[in-house]
């Protein structure tokens, strides 16, 4: 039966069991806007701005484990989607975009709302497609799906000319998906998890590092299994938190940049690194040379171009992080039955009593103040206030340092966060496609007022699309993060980052049919949460912050991660960052 | 990364899905992980779906082990070998316009015939020479016309096969066994 090319795009839709599409229209997808009148079973969630569509699709694939989608027209739209395909291919979240194209005898001519499509997205994709012929529509939808939530998952882009869209083809459903060229490998090699294993068994100093490949695989039980199973001490990335439960005994929270004090060191002095899902960040290992200097690193990633890009592997396991973890535990197990030599089980028993002594000596702390809210009190509180049970979301900057650092994480698939690309902006529409994904749940958004801003627009969305999101602003009155830095390493030269206090967020909230509400003291912080959750409308909660807090522990770009800055430093501190300061 | 090897030329032979826009995805990894191709050309193969790609790319082996994996990462790339230490046949062709006064007419034509370089455009005053080798050999040639005057040359890029009787892609066919299960209705992720 002949269909016209927008029918079949959703139809295809349909089939591949897609129930949401956050999208915007334009001229150039007006066939797919006209089809969708009286289609059924797909619900559109109309955004505001189109980076907003592509980044509610990430929140909906984070936190479901399925495919978001978005779908914006030609030109402008797909080139505002730019930065939200790019977040997807930084932290590998799987999302399948469509916009719209001039009809193919336009494409080249410079035509109105024409952009090189494919051509822009080509590097912040993992793949994208255009569509030439309305016979491939059918397999490219299938493929772009394929390709997006296999191997490590990833952005896919389906460019979609008018005329395509408008003429009428057979639906074409290729049952499988088969392509010559991509097979990503998912068992590890046996013999490489059987040296892992034997490096685990012998090991006197063993940390796990772990990432978000952990979540994107689904392999939490295991990691616990594992971990468990030998004792390890396990850190975790950014995209990792919730991997594992932060109140477990042998958790070492977040490491890093602005990791604690006890993850950076036990990395630093473990004798072997096991790397599950994580790839070696910046952010991460600081200055390379002086990370982990005496560990037998393994690497477990379902990537191989992730495995000795930045730091030299001993063990490489390219596989499926979940299907890796069975196997080694198995392994481990199968190590465990001769019984661990007795120096072995000195050095553990030493190991365990270093590492309770550097988390004793320097936790997460801050100074507390009766008069002043501080920043890493309001995330305590919202830690207290949900039990590790909301879904959180952050923006980008030191509100989402003190989120990852004070917020007690327990489950996976319920953090999002821009950690590649460090998206400012991102908070509110990711927080929408979490709400969209989990109908009746907890969805806090904690953000800066910095951050807040570049998508405040999005509340229209939530107010007319039924999507209660919680904001919590952790409001500075400017760019905190940048603030920290010029104050830390560049002299105190404060250049472009005060944001007076406008809007008042109070008004902006009721300005969009949400909920408004402020606070400016300590004491009026936990019933300000409390109002907050029983409100059944979206909401915005204003503190208003200490403007002076830094986030700390802070490793300064290129140091190593043992020069961590623990406590706001002295003069002479600041002229050594700012000496080893090799560009951010 | 710390350099593991001295830099050196390593030859790279990719094939890739016929498809528009693969010539670019290769092209833009190389700009955008900075990484230098000294040579590229692209062509058909035996199989018209499938076209073959001979990257002459300069780097220690820290830089070749991840433009291998880069490349292979792309979709569209089916195969990538690494042909450099292995047996193998390269040859380049380059046209070289030369000066060709009738003091040096000679000259020129022994030394074409030495390097097996055929003349393909003759006029009063320049000739045009074919010559097809490896780039030792190509080097050696230009090296001795240099003398009587280049006024222009062009050259295709490298071109390589392993030696042997054994045929590295005739075609190339998908996995029998999806290593996927591969259900309609399920979106999630990988099994």
């Amino acid at each position: 039966m002949k269909m016209p090319g927008a029918r079949i795009v959703l139809e295809c839709l349909k089939r591949q069991g897609v129930d949401l599409v956050f999208g915007l229209p334009g001229g150039a997808v007006l066939p797919i806007y006209d089809a969708l009148y009286d289609f059924e079973g797909l619900r559109h969630i109309l955004v505001r701005q189109e980076a907003a569509a592509g980044h509610a699709a990430e929140g909906y694939a984070r936190t479901s484990g399925r495919v978001g989608v978005c779908l914006v027209t030609s030109g402008p739209a797909a080139t505002n989607l730019v930065t939200a395909l790019q977040d997807a291919m930084m932290d590998s979240i799987p999302i399948v975009a469509f916009t719209g194209q001039v009809p193919t005898h336009l494409i080249g001519n410079d035509a109105f709302q024409e952009a090189d499509n494919v051509g822009i997205t080509r590097p912040c994709t993992k793949h994208n497609f255009l569509v030439k012929d309305g016979n491939d529509l059918g397999p490219i939808i299938r493929e772009a799906f394929h390709i997006a939530s296999t191997g490590r998952p990833g952005p896919v882009h389906v460019d979609l000319p008018k005329d395509i869209l408008v003429k009428e083809w057979d639906l074409v459903w290729p049952e499988r998906v088969q392509m010559r060229s991509y097979n990503p490998n998912y068992d590890g090699h046996p013999g490489q998890i059987k040296r892992a294993a034997k490096l685990l068994a012998r090991a006197k100093k063993p940390v796990l590092y772990v990432g978000g490949g952990v979540i994107s695989a689904d392999a939490s039980a295991e990691l616990r299994e594992l971990a468990e199973l030998g004792q390890f001490p396990l850190t975790q990335t950014l995209m990792g938190l919730g991997a594992f439960p932060m109140e477990h005994p042998l958790s070492l929270d977040m490491l890093g940049m602005h990791g604690s004090y006890y993850a950076n060191m036990a990395v630093h002095h473990s004798d072997v690194l096991v790397a599950i899902g994580a790839r070696f960040d910046d952010r991460v290992t600081g200055k390379v040379d002086a990370f982990a200097p005496n560990a037998e690193i393994v690497h477990i990633d379902i990537d191989p171009s992730s495995i000795s890009k930045n730091i030299k592997v001993g063990v490489p396991i390219v596989g499926d992080c979940r299907r890796v973890l069975v196997k080694l535990v198995e392994a481990f197990r199968e190590e465990l039955k001769d019984e661990l030599s007795p120096v072995v089980r000195e050095g553990r028993r030493q190991w365990a009593a270093q590492i309770a002594q550097w988390k004793h000596d320097v936790p997460f702390q801050y100074e507390w103040s009766d008069d002043v809210v501080k920043p890493q009190y309001v995330i305590q509180e919202i830690s207290n206030a949900t039990g590790g049970e909301a879904f959180i979301v952050t923006g980008v900057g030191q509100h989402q340092m003190w989120t990852a650092q004070y917020y007690k994480f327990k489950h996976p698939r319920m953090w999002c966060t821009s950690g590649g690309l460090g998206t400012m902006g991102y908070g509110l529409p990711t927080a929408m496609g979490v709400q969209a994904a989990n109908p009746g749940k907890l969805v806090i958004n904690i953000d800066g007022d910095g951050s807040f801003q570049m998508n405040s627009q999005e509340l229209a969305t939530c107010f007319t699309e039924g999507l209660p999101v919680k904001t919590v602003i952790i409001n500075n009155g400017g760019h905190g993060m940048v603030r920290q830095w010029q104050r830390i390493i560049y002299k105190e030269r404060y250049s472009a980052i005060d944001l007076p206090q406008i809007p008042d967020w109070v008004r902006l909230a009721e300005a969009y049919g949400c909920v408004g509400l402020r606070v400016t003291k300590p004491s009026e912080l936990v019933p300000a949460i409390e109002k907050m959750i029983a409100t059944p409308a979206p909401v915005i909660l204003d503190v208003c912050v200490d403007k002076d807090e830094c986030v700390f522990p802070m490793v300064p770009a290129g140091g190593a991660n043992t020069d961590m800055i623990l406590t706001p430093p002295t003069r002479e501190v600041r002229d050594k960052a700012a000496k080893s300061q090799t560009g951010f | 990364m710390q350099n593991g090897s001295e830099p050196r030329k390593h030859t790279i032979s990719v094939m890739v899905e016929n498809k528009f826009g693969v010539l670019s995805r290769v092209a833009g990894l190389f700009s955008a992980r900075g990484y230098n191709i000294e040579s590229l050309s692209v062509g058909e193969t035996l199989d018209p779906s499938v076209s073959r790609m001979t990257l002459v790319v300069r780097g220690d082996e820290f830089v070749i082990e991840q433009v291998t994996k880069q490349l292979h990462k792309l979709i569209d790339v089916i195969k990538v070998t690494d042909l450099t230490d292995e047996g193998h046949v390269e040859r380049e062709l380059v046209l070289i316009r030369v000066n060709a006064e009738p003091s040096n007419r000679a000259e020129i034509l022994r030394t074409a015939e030495i390097f097996r370089a055929r003349v393909v455009d003759v006029t009063p005053v320049s000739f045009v020479l074919e010559a097809t080798g490896d780039e030792g050999k190509l080097e050696a040639l230009l090296e001795l016309l240099r003398p009587i005057g280049i006024q222009e040359l062009v050259r295709t890029g490298k071109v390589a096969i392993a030696r042997g009787p054994k045929t590295r892609v005739r075609r190339v066919e998908a996995p029998k066994k999806p290593r996927v299960a591969d259900d309609p209705k399920v979106v999630g992720f990988a099994d």
